[in-house]
């Protein structure tokens, strides 16, 4: 099949579609979020020109955010880089995430797939394939939120590099960015560990705000995950374990091997007496 | 001697390398486990814990865009985010839709932020 072809196929799938509405409120708070970066960059001191090729090659809001003050200071390139590795460090955590899809795929597709991934789309398409097995339809799926959210940023974002000298920064349009994420993040709590992982992660991300690089980011990612398991450890002990009586002399069966050493059951071997 | 010439070279020419290679770290930071053909084993903990990773990632983000002016964490309630991000709370979990959420919240920073210069 000509690759024409294949691009009509997926747009035309209705799993498209459905991500392009599963996408549609949050584009809303992305575009202005896109908006305010553009104006940042024009306003920091970066070429017009430059900065339209920063958002179309680079295409990741909060890296180019932390970047633009040291390139427009003049900070040497590995402190630049370095910088947006770890504000993308949390994309290395969801990438294994991703992998669970789309690993079948040749490695050029993956590598796309990569690019043009972000937060809000590794939301939406975990709410949708909560099970990590490729499923038809997915990568249909992972197109339509992408592109409904390359346009959603791309667009705004260009908008504001040409028009950066027409719209105030302090009138706070980026608050609709935080806004949109703050509805994706209510979103993913459904229990209490979800709300203590995220009542963790936000204090250790303001706790360590001083850290340079934005490392706040990653320090309240492991606080959270660590908070996260401990939880989900204490809920499972609160469940009293079950008995089962073991025959002497028998094996335990594999899977029961694993409910024990998860602690849900406990094992009482019946004593032989001769 | 001079390196004038060189450096109004690497002038013109560094902010292009710099953009460069910031688009080769969102490649590589974004696909990286999904770039080797065998899979890198994980230990089975760290995919349970790895769950959290998205809501922690957002958290991260947004706590300090809320609670945070000028490196410091806001000592006062008369700030236009604190009631914006309340209402937008309360909306989402009353209707569930994120663009209600993100217009009530605007809807509330807005005039406080400009009016009133909270």
């Amino acid at each position: 099949m000509s690759r024409g072809a294949l691009v009509g196929r997926t747009l035309r799938h209705p799993s498209f579609r459905l991500a392009a509405a599963d996408m549609a409120g949050t584009a809303v708070g992305i575009g202005a979020w896109g908006l305010v970066t553009g104006v940042v960059m024009v306003k920091s001191g970066l070429p017009v020109g430059m900065a339209v090729f920063m958002s179309l090659v680079v295409y990741a809001g909060s890296a180019q955010l932390a970047v633009i003050p040291l390139m427009a200071a003049g900070a040497p390139l590995w402190v630049v880089w370095l910088t947006a590795s770890c504000v993308n460090l949390r994309f290395v955590i969801f990438s294994s995430m991703w992998r669970s899809y789309f690993a079948h795929l040749p490695v050029r597709q993956r590598l796309a797939l990569g690019y043009f991934s972000g937060d809000v789309i590794y939301v939406a398409f975990m709410k949708r394939f909560p099970e990590p097995r490729p499923e038809p339809g997915q990568v249909p799926y992972f197109w339509g939120a992408a592109t409904t959210n390359w346009l959603a940023w791309q667009v705004p974002s260009i908008a504001g590099i040409f028009l950066a000298n027409a719209v105030p920064l302090s009138w706070g349009l980026g608050f609709a960015g935080v806004l949109a994420l703050l509805g994706v993040l209510l979103s993913l709590l459904f229990d209490r560990a979800t709300w203590l992982a995220t009542g963790v992660a936000a204090t250790a991300a303001i706790a360590a705000f001083a850290l340079p690089l934005k490392l706040n980011i990653l320090v309240a990612l492991a606080a959270a995950v660590a908070a996260g398991l401990l939880m989900e450890a204490v809920d499972r002990r609160r469940h009293k374990p079950e008995l089962r009586l073991v025959p002497a002399d028998s094996v335990m069966p594999p899977e029961e091997r694993e409910h024990v050493e998860a602690g849900d059951i406990v094992p009482l071997r019946e004593e032989r007496h001769p | 001697m001079t390196d004038a010439p060189w450096s109004s070279w690497w002038g013109l020419l560094e902010p292009f390398i710099a953009v460069a290679g910031l688009a080769v770290i969102t490649v590589v930071s974004r696909s990286f486990f999904m770039i080797p053909e065998r899979e890198l084993p994980l230990p089975d903990w760290l995919k349970r814990g790895l769950k959290y990773a998205p809501l922690a990632a957002l958290t991260a983000v947004i706590a300090p865009e809320i609670l945070i002016t000028r490196g410091e964490l806001i000592d006062t309630l008369m700030d236009a985010r604190l009631p914006a991000v309340l209402c937008a709370s309360a909306y989402y979990f009353w209707q569930r839709g994120i663009l209600g959420t993100i217009v009530v919240g605007m809807a509330v920073y807005l005039p406080l932020h400009i009016g009133w210069g909270w």
